[in-house]
């Protein structure tokens, strides 16, 4: 092996861009490798969601009554807002198994761009929840879930959620850099996460709920996403176009808080 | 810029807080120069892992200075990470992903093109002779395979000074000996390496110069030869039934060579140069004064050898574990800033 001379000179800031999306491309391929290797996790992470739809639509479905018809329709956007924003848990969980195994070590003590690992997990997990999305899709049609706003807004609505789930990702790998290890951040998203999914409008009206309760459901974060979310995908009663607006913008505020937090934390060690 | 030392780190100085703060490195400076083998040698906990996590820019410093060829940890780490290859018992290797697409990975993300990085695995795979291996999931691999895998990752770029941290910690015997060939192969290239071991052994067979560390602080620093020469090349061994025989049989063997024995609950150790002949004298001064021993064995002299006779106290006695797992260490890290 010859000595090759070392380069030290610095890169130019638009060679450092290009190296960090190559990087970051890099890091989420490994990602979704590693997901595709085990694909005993995708099939139980889409199992949970499924008994969701076959529980609500079948058993609880007929004793909850809603505006506008058909509880499927009102159920599915509400169990897709759901399962996106678990499947983002699966960004705690990488990051502190990585940690775990002394994989962010290497990474460390490689010159590639410190935002990839970071960058490239939450990739890999939005695609991971894009895969999640299409196979509750099928088994939402099965149970007679229906397009009713059309298949463009179906999609745009499914575009809000993801990039919801995505910030909510950023916010989860926070609790992955802090956590001991994959275990316990798994636990740590679950306290989070079941009060914001199921004191929502995800399964039930909030008209129903008690007034405390009502104005937490249909502001907080996940209230507002299943709202946009039923706007889009079903419209008509549902239709609720600020929600929208509410929806995006808290996607932005978690990115940016996150990201933010995230990233620092990521450094410190540096 | 050049320089004539290949790691050249003065007082540094790296403080944990983990409920109460802990000094992992205590003022240790190291130089290394070019083209040699340097054995960090010290029991777990002593600072080792630590001074190489530094040194690989994974940690910072809480005070002191260090130099990878004549550029900065601190300011200039990029730099430094594209001279450096890290391998050991925490770098580690994806479990998902192929050994020929582990180190693929790693060629990408030092910036070589994916053709570059798919030949330079290809190469690797041959020489650690994972060619065979190459296209399977590293979860099926053995202890010994992972290792070389890992160590091929970290030579992706052929990087002029390597940290081989533990490099065969928990290997068995064959296996150990398979990496410590690659490694001696490496060196008679013209790779400067930083070898941390708890083993005497390695550090002898793969180091031209050793530095000792305990409790973050450089101990002793010496050639092998040196140390041993120090220290004596084997043990004698004399065990009794009790405190009180082996406080007469330490009398008695005070005065058989130049070199102190030392009394450890029933059992008398003597550290030699010719190790059978003062056994037998020993066994001849033992039997005038009538006195049995228990039993008596002539050994190589260990690293809790070299720490006795250094500190005067056993590596196990430490137990202080101020170096972690990277996990630890990181949180340590972060608590303390």
């Amino acid at each position: 092996m010859t000595t090759t001379v070392t380069q030290v000179e610095k890169l130019s800031a638009p060679m450092r861009l290009v190296w960090a999306w190559r990087d970051m491309k890099t890091v989420t391929w490994r990602n979704l490798l590693g997901s595709v290797r085990t694909p005993e996790a995708i099939f139980f992470s889409s199992l949970q969601p499924i008994m969701f739809v076959l529980l609500f639509r079948y058993v609880f479905g007929g004793a909850i009554p809603v505006p506008g018809g058909e509880y499927v329709n009102y159920l599915m956007p509400g169990i897709f807002v759901q399962t996106v924003c678990f499947g983002s848990v699966a960004t705690a969980i990488g990051l502190a198994e990585d940690l775990q195994k002394g994989l962010i070590e290497r990474f460390r003590a490689l010159p590639m761009a410190r935002s990839a690992v970071l960058g490239g997990r939450t990739t890999a997990d939005a695609i991971r929840n894009v895969v999640v999305l299409v196979i509750l899709t099928v088994v939402g049609i099965l149970v007679g879930f229906r397009l009713e706003a059309g298949v463009a807004n179906f999609l745009l609505g499914c575009l809000v959620m993801l990039i919801f789930a995505y910030a909510l990702s950023w916010g989860f790998s926070v609790i992955g850099l802090i956590a001991p290890n994959s275990e316990t951040a798994q636990l740590m998203t679950f306290p989070l996460l079941f009060p914001l999914t199921f004191a929502s409008g995800a399964f039930s009206p909030v008209e129903a709920m008690p007034g405390w309760l009502r104005g937490f459901a249909t502001w907080q974060p996940v209230g507002t996403a299943v709202a946009a979310a039923r706007s889009l995908m079903v419209g008509g009663v549902y239709s609720q176009p600020d929600k929208v607006y509410w929806a995006l913008g808290w996607s932005a505020l978690m990115l940016v808080v996150f990201s933010f937090m995230a990233v620092r934390i990521y450094r410190k060690a540096d | 810029m050049t320089s004539e030392l290949a790691i050249d780190a003065r007082d540094l100085v790296k403080v944990f807080n983990r409920g109460s703060s802990v000094r992992a490195l205590d003022g240790f400076s190291l130089q290394v120069p070019r083209g040699i083998v340097m054995g960090l040698l010290g029991p777990n906990g002593s600072g080792k892992t630590t001074a190489v996590r530094i040194l690989s820019t994974i940690l910072s410093a809480t005070s002191g200075s260090a130099s990878i060829l004549g550029l900065d940890v601190a300011k200039q780490s990029d730099a430094v990470r594209r001279t450096i290859g890290l391998a050991g018992q925490y770098a580690t290797v994806d479990e998902n992903l192929t050994g020929r697409e582990n180190i693929r990975m790693v060629g990408q993300l030092t910036h070589m093109s994916k053709a570059g990085a798919a030949s330079k695995a290809d190469e690797l795979l041959e020489r650690f002779s994972l060619s065979d291996a190459g296209n399977r999931p590293v979860k099926t691999y053995s202890g010994g395979m992972r290792r070389r895998l890992d160590l091929a990752a970290s030579l992706v770029a052929a990087p002029p000074l390597l940290f081989l941290d533990e490099p065969t910690t928990g290997l068995d015997p064959q296996s150990r000996n398979d990496l410590w060939e690659i490694i001696e192969q490496l060196v008679t290239e013209g790779t400067t390496v930083l070898l941390t071991t708890q083993y005497l052994e390695e550090a002898d067979r793969l180091a031209d110069d050793i530095v000792v560390i305990d409790h973050g602080r450089e101990i002793s620093h010496g050639t092998p030869a040196a140390l041993k020469a120090q220290l004596g090349t084997t043990v004698v061994e004399v065990s009794f039934s009790n405190h009180e025989s082996a406080d007469r049989g330490l009398e008695l063997i005070k005065g058989l060579t130049d070199k102190e024995p030392i009394r450890e609950g029933s059992t008398v150790e003597l550290t030699v140069e010719n190790g059978p002949r003062v056994a037998a004298d020993v066994l001849r001064a033992l039997d005038a004064a009538q006195l049995e021993p228990l039993g008596l064995a002539i050994r190589e002299p260990s690293l809790d050898d070299v720490f006795l006779s250094l500190t005067g106290r056993r590596t196990a006695e430490e137990g202080t574990a101020t170096e972690a797992a990277p996990k630890k260490s990181r949180r340590g890290n972060k608590e303390s800033q």
